[in-house]
């Protein structure tokens, strides 16, 4: 994509673009010949908020982050990152990156890879030092500063990619799949570096298919499925319903097509689990089983995940 | 530094780090030694009659001995500049290696230049210390040393970085052992055009003169090895040759006259419209 040359009055509209938000899209669109990798995304994404990108692989993600990045050229539609259009080299200065696909120089140590981010950010000198430090601690890579990036694990590059990501205390990081070679230790240190970024006022754009991990640190998110975002909001406007599991025997597969008026049913033998289901309607649920015959013995009532909730709007989606 | 700059500076480390330079260094030095030794034996061949050889059939021999050696040098050299031109900006590309980068203030411009640069001090200064490494062992071995040894090292440094130029264009949009295999091909498809070129001459057929003409615009890689060969040809050498006139100018390996200087523009032209093009693709790969 070409880039965006830094004009003269950047110095002045950053004041302006202070208040802007971390992210902003209008209908941006990308086709890579027939096939619609986005369509029409149009999403805010606020200064300071940690913002969960999902959908299932394929979905469009990580183009969108290309996009947002000027990794990739629109094919229409626009966008804006700190206030600067895509593409903007001042813009850059002030975001991480950790890619989907991390991959980084074999034959340079942990710690001249990040001397090298901080020279292309660009930090300046005096500071490389305690960043590196600071960052290697934070992603605890402490103790392999100086060992080649060739040897490795696929873990440890992209706790380095993340550390990188880090560099300058940037106001906006893109995770594209960040744990997605990291063991749950990692998993969870991820997390905490995530929520250390919120405290500071980094805003976050994590994609994941991984949902727990976006439940627990995101405080809203966009569900993205063939390009397109079917449904967006915070949490808990995602997850306002209740899901209950309820194990039962003795029930036909009509008696089972009859109880399907209670929500979306997932059958999975004697235990059957309804989608969406007001709490209310539990002991109403539970009498019209009995009175079919059932015989009922666990429910179980929960909120409603965001598993159950993303595994919902694509079967919507689909239908 | 400028992110141009910096990225020379991580190319050149690159080709340390892997021991690319290395590699390099320890066959420059055993070429270097065989060939003197080779040229040392010029000198102890004996006529019939057990009398030396006169000192000026020394030098015409070492001269021809010379250039074709600086052939083999400068194939070695065009050859080593496509294989790592090739893959420098489709391979990273591939791994992912450039994304992270790509992401901060660094214009892809910046990317091809700094890859470039670093790669094209590398070939210059390779081919100065090789080139002069061997000029020394001629030397030494036979006494005799070319016409024109700054030219000579710096036409075959010009050669080495049409072809590292070519297949940088190529690395923009082509896999690495793409465009590196067609770097090469297209260099001696260009030296074969030359040569089909120089029997046009000698045939004074204007059809076959062109192909030479039109391959030294487009790839001037051979127009600059006709200038090496120039530089290493003894006067003598060189009037005799133009004594003969068109069929004198026919023989691949024999050069009667200096590139003109118009052709070294176009050289210069050539560079700045290769690098211009590599930039103009790779601003639009999508990455």
């Amino acid at each position: 994509m070409a880039e965006v040359a830094e004009k003269p009055e950047a110095a002045a509209f950053d004041e302006v673009a202070a208040g802007t938000p971390a992210v902003k899209t209008v209908e941006l669109t990308k086709r890579f010949g027939r096939t619609v990798a986005l369509a029409g995304l149009s999403m805010t994404v606020p200064r300071g908020e940690v913002f969960g990108f999902l959908g299932p692989n394929g979905a469009g993600k990580t183009t969108a982050v290309k996009l947002l990045l000027g990794l990739l050229t629109p094919t229409s539609g626009e966008g804006w990152l700190l206030g600067k259009r895509l593409g903007d080299l001042g813009a850059r200065r002030r975001i991480g990156y950790l890619p989907e696909l991390f991959r980084y120089q074999a034959w340079l140590s942990a710690a001249e890879v990040l001397a090298l981010h901080c020279e292309l950010a660009p930090l300046p000198r005096s500071s490389w030092k305690d960043e590196i430090r600071t960052v290697l601690d934070t992603v605890g890579l402490t103790d392999r500063a100086n060992d080649k990036i060739g040897t490795f694990s696929k873990g440890m590059q992209q706790r380095l990619g993340l550390g990188a990501a880090l560099l300058g205390e940037p106001e906006l990081v893109f995770l594209d799949e960040p744990t997605s070679a990291l063991d749950p230790v990692g998993r969870h240190d991820v997390r905490e570096v995530i929520r250390g970024l919120a405290s500071r006022g980094t805003a976050v754009f994590l994609n994941s298919h991984l949902l727990s991990e976006v439940e627990q640190v995101c405080d809203r998110v966009a569900v993205v499925d063939h390009g397109r975002v079917i449904a967006s909001g915070t949490m808990d406007d995602l997850l306002s319903g209740t899901t209950v599991r309820v194990r039962v025997t003795g029930l036909t597969q009509a008696d089972k097509n009859k109880l399907s008026g209670f929500g979306r049913l997932d059958d999975e033998g004697d235990s059957l689990t309804f989608a969406s289901l007001d709490a209310g309607r539990v002991p109403e649920l539970v009498s019209s089983i009995v009175a079919m015959g059932g015989r009922v013995y666990e429910v179980a009532p929960r909120h409603q995940t965001l598993e159950d909730r993303f595994l919902q709007l694509l079967e919507d989606e689909e239908k | 530094m400028p992110p141009f700059l910096v990225i020379a500076r991580l190319t050149i480390q690159e080709s340390s780090r892997r021991r690319l330079l290395l590699a390099l260094l320890v066959l420059t030095l055993l070429v270097v030694g065989f060939s003197a030794w080779g040229f040392n034996k010029i000198t102890t061949v004996t006529r019939s009659d057990g009398t030396p050889l006169p000192p000026d059939q020394v030098a015409l021999l070492t001269s021809q001995l010379l250039i074709v050696i600086t052939f083999m040098f400068s194939g070695v050299l065009a050859l080593s500049a496509a294989v790592v031109a090739g893959p420098l900006i489709s391979a990273e590309v591939e791994s992912g290696l450039l994304l992270s980068m790509l992401a901060r203030p660094v214009r892809r411009s910046e990317v091809v230049i700094g890859k470039w640069l670093g790669l094209a001090v590398l070939v210059a200064i390779y081919a100065a210390f090789a080139g002069t490494l061997e000029l020394a062992a001629v030397d030494w071995a036979t006494g005799y040393m070319p016409p024109h040894p700054v030219e000579l090292l710096m036409y075959v440094a010009a050669e080495g970085l049409i072809l590292l130029s070519l297949g940088l264009l190529l690395s923009t949009r082509l896999s690495g052992i793409t465009a590196g295999v067609i770097a090469l091909a297209a260099w001696l498809i260009a030296w074969i055009a030359g040569v089909v070129g120089d029997i046009g001459t000698g045939l004074q057929n204007q059809a076959l003169e062109n192909v030479g003409i039109v391959s030294h615009l487009l790839l001037p890689s051979d127009g600059l090895w006709r200038g090496a060969i120039y530089a290493m040809e003894p006067d003598t050498f060189i009037a005799a040759m133009r004594a003969l006139g068109t069929a004198g100018r026919a023989n691949p390996f024999a050069a009667t006259d200096p590139p003109p200087l118009s052709f070294l523009a176009w050289v210069i032209a050539w560079f700045a419209i290769v690098l211009t093009l590599s930039i103009a693709s790779f601003r639009r790969r999508e990455i």
